[in-house]
């Protein structure tokens, strides 16, 4: 069998550059394109300490590659190292089924009793081991035109594979019940499913080596991730990342003497996933951080108009300016950190201020966004005592949070519920921002 | 069995014992001496019922009576360590495409990469096979089911965001475009709101009117009595299984809530423990 798929093999010589780095190039574009295709399943199904279970598990199956073929034929290596890792992973589910192990407890188990064995094995045959080193830590430069045949055959039908079954696996991954429900024959599709990921651990195995091939399985996955909320987006994204990752660290461990290439490859990946962690637009850090920072400056303004309307409410609107010292201590803060919060109302057309910038006063805009905020406060308490039984010393603080987040649409059922009340539970009057000219100018 | 005593719709007896029936007079579900083990602890015991096609029916019973179980085994998503379960007459397996199944709502990574429209075209891919690509057909029947709950326009949100109820709309799409004969849901007014609990019920009659047989599992016995047209009062073995009018009395409603039956689980206990 291993004669007849060499013979086929051969067919695709065409694809294979001669030169060594071309080797390498296409050797990283090989296994970045099957490991990202196959993490995504493997983060989103959330196996992801599956793919290192198997991936340490080949082991085994590579020193006995080595040891059985007479010139370290790829085609042997390729058998071996899949049947060991597949061993791997039917042994992991026999122990979740037959015990109550997690699989956390399990894989974990598979993973060192096969990697330890691998290793002893491999040291009482040093001599007939001898690249064993390659497949360790991996090595891009050890790749010859016969190990690139097989990548190449073994992508290809990974590739294939995915490609059909896409579909299926993304609905079983997602809902298992449902899948079933369907008739899909979800047995045979897992095995299918691990089948593949064994096989994009063994094509990656001479590249990123078996200590860091789940790197390649998880993390360009990961950061495809964190950028897209679209399937088919998050797969090409994955792959692109994996290539990019591949020929990055095949590059930089080609042009330093004695890099290893795997951990490169995967440093690489890493600092991708690092500048997606950083930036990217809805799940990134940065975004994340900016929208708090936002929503806390808005509560800021929010609240220091309504200190505003308060300070004109207990002088029965007889003033149309407040001071800025009065404000200050109404708010509890000092002069200067006052008028700089003065300042961002002023840039937005809340407030205008007097040229001497002791006093200040409400804007159209500003009377209209204070009055909201204030309504919402009230309208709010009144709803937590009427309607949820809240004691009426007990709603202050939870309206003081609620207020900045009322929608409009809501703020109407409220009213509508509460039958269009004008005093909140404490006896002050709810504000209506819809009458908005006629309270200040009746004050004048 | 001691739940046939006296309080039995007749007619469901007459159709389960019934041999050659045209598709119309078939029980759309009926099951035989249907049992769950967990980790060999009995979940149900013995479960025979057969449900006329047509009946909106709200399996009760109070927390850890097996109700979810229940419909998890008809599916076979948790196997079965005894009894046979047939669909309109054929054993499940034959008749799978006339089932649409609605899991529970946790049940399932809400962060998933998917859209609303992704899950309601799932509904569509039973009838594909595991390689045809849904056409436009397929959109066409995802976009009207999606329709009929009211979450067209999220057609392109990413699933998680959404409230829950709009998510267990999005899970009803899904069923709806298998255009099933038979529905098996679990808890579809788990965390919903007022107004999508009051949609799923319109829903649910509307369904029957089409001649469907739909199943729910449902925590609220107060509302239960009045969503529904038969009741199954389920606590790890059947107590009964009729119209709301003949089980909703305090005697069988006492019987099902009324605490477990201790000799039984006493003994089931010991037995998981050899």
């Amino acid at each position: 069998m291993i004669q007849e798929m060499s013979v086929l093999a051969s067919t695709v010589d065409f694809l294979i550059p001669a030169s060594g780095s071309g080797k390498a190039m296409m050797a990283a574009v090989l296994l970045g394109a099957g490991c990202g295709l196959l993490g995504c399943f493997v983060v989103l199904r959330r196996v992801a300490l599956m793919g290192d279970a198997v991936s340490h598990a080949v082991l085994p199956g590579v020193v006995a590659g080595l040891i059985y073929s007479s010139e370290r034929s790829p085609g042997v290596i390729f058998v071996f190292a899949a049947t060991a890792g597949l061993l791997g992973a039917g042994l992991v589910r026999l122990m979740m089924m037959s015990t109550r192990l997690k699989s956390d407890a399990a894989l974990g188990i598979v993973l060192a009793t096969f990697f330890a064995f691998g290793i002893m094995w491999q040291s009482r045959n040093q001599q007939d081991t001898v690249g064993v080193m390659n497949f360790l830590f991996g090595n891009v430069g050890s790749i010859d035109a016969s190990d690139l045949r097989m990548m190449l055959m073994t992508t290809l039908v990974l590739v294939v594979t995915m490609f059909f079954l896409r579909r299926p696996l993304l609905v079983m991954s997602f809902d298992e019940g449902f899948s079933r429900g369907l008739g899909y024959p979800v047995k045979l599709l897992n095995g299918v499913f691990y089948f593949l990921l064994t096989f994009s651990v063994v094509v990656a195995l001479q590249a990123v080596g078996v200590v860091l091939v789940s790197a390649m399985l998880i993390t360009p996955a990961a950061a495809a991730y964190l950028l897209t909320d679209r399937f088919d987006r998050m797969l090409l994204l994955s792959v692109l990342f994996g290539v990019l990752s591949g020929l990055a660290g095949g590059l930089v461990s080609a042009e330093v003497n004695g890099l290893p290439t795997g951990p490169v490859i995967a440093l690489s990946a890493t600092a991708l996933f690092a500048v997606v962690y950083l930036v990217a637009p809805r799940h990134g850090v940065l975004s994340k951080v900016l929208r708090t920072l936002r929503r806390r400056m808005r509560v800021r303004r929010e609240n220091t108009l309504k200190a505003i309307y308060q300070i004109h409410e207990v002088e029965g609107f007889a003033h149309e300016e407040v001071s800025v010292l009065m404000l200050a201590r109404k708010r509890g803060l000092t002069e200067d950190v006052v008028r700089r919060d003065c300042k961002a109302l002023l840039s937005r057309g809340f407030i205008d201020m007097a040229e001497d910038g002791v006093s200040l006063h409400l804007s159209r805009l500003g009377w209209k966004r204070a009055m909201e905020i204030v309504r919402n406060h009230r309208l709010w308490e009144l709803y937590l005592t009427n309607e949820a039984d809240y004691a009426e010393d007990h709603v202050h603080e939870d309206a003081e949070k609620i207020e900045h987040i009322l929608e409009p649409g809501i703020v109407r059922q409220l009213e509508q519920h509460l039958d269009f009340p004008e005093l909140d539970p404490h006896g002050k009057p709810i504000p209506q921002p819809t009458h908005l000219v006629a309270q200040p100018l009746a004050t004048l | 069995m001691d739940w046939r005593d006296g309080k039995f719709d007749e007619r469901t007896i007459v159709l389960a014992t019934a041999t050659a029936m045209s598709d119309e007079q078939q029980p759309a579900l009926e099951t035989h001496d249907l049992t769950v083990t967990y980790h060999k602890r009995p979940a149900l015991y013995g479960i025979d019922v057969a449900v006329p096609a047509g009946s909106l029916v709200g399996i009760v019973g109070p927390n850890g009576a097996g109700k979810s179980t229940f419909i998890k085994a008809v599916m076979g998503v948790v196997p079965s360590s005894g009894g046979w379960v047939k669909v309109f007459g054929k054993p499940l397996r034959e008749n799978l495409h006339r089932v649409g199944y609605v899991p529970q709502r946790e049940s399932v990574d809400w962060d998933f990469p998917v859209t609303v429209m992704d899950v309601a075209l799932m509904g569509t891919y039973g009838g594909l096979g595991l390689f045809r690509r849904p056409g436009k057909a397929e959109k066409k029947r995802a976009s009207e089911a999606l329709e009929k709950v009211g979450m067209l326009p999220y057609s392109n949100r990413q699933i998680g965001n959404l409230s829950g109820g709009q998510q267990q709309r999005v899970f009803l799409a899904r069923a709806l475009a298998q255009d099933s004969d038979l529905y098996l849901m679990d808890e579809p007014f788990a965390g919903v709101d007022a107004a999508t609990e009051a949609a799923i019920v319109t829903l649910l009659r509307e369904m029957r009117e089409r001649g469907k047989t739909v199943l729910v599992v449902h925590h609220d016995l107060q509302s239960a009595g009045e969503y529904f047209d038969r009741l199954l009062l389920l606590n790890m073995r059947l107590v009964a299984f009729g119209k709301v009018k003949d089980v909703y009395t305090r005697e069988l409603l006492q019987k099902t809530y009324g605490g477990r039956l201790t000799i039984l689980s006493e003994v089931a206990d010991r037995a998981a423990k050899l």
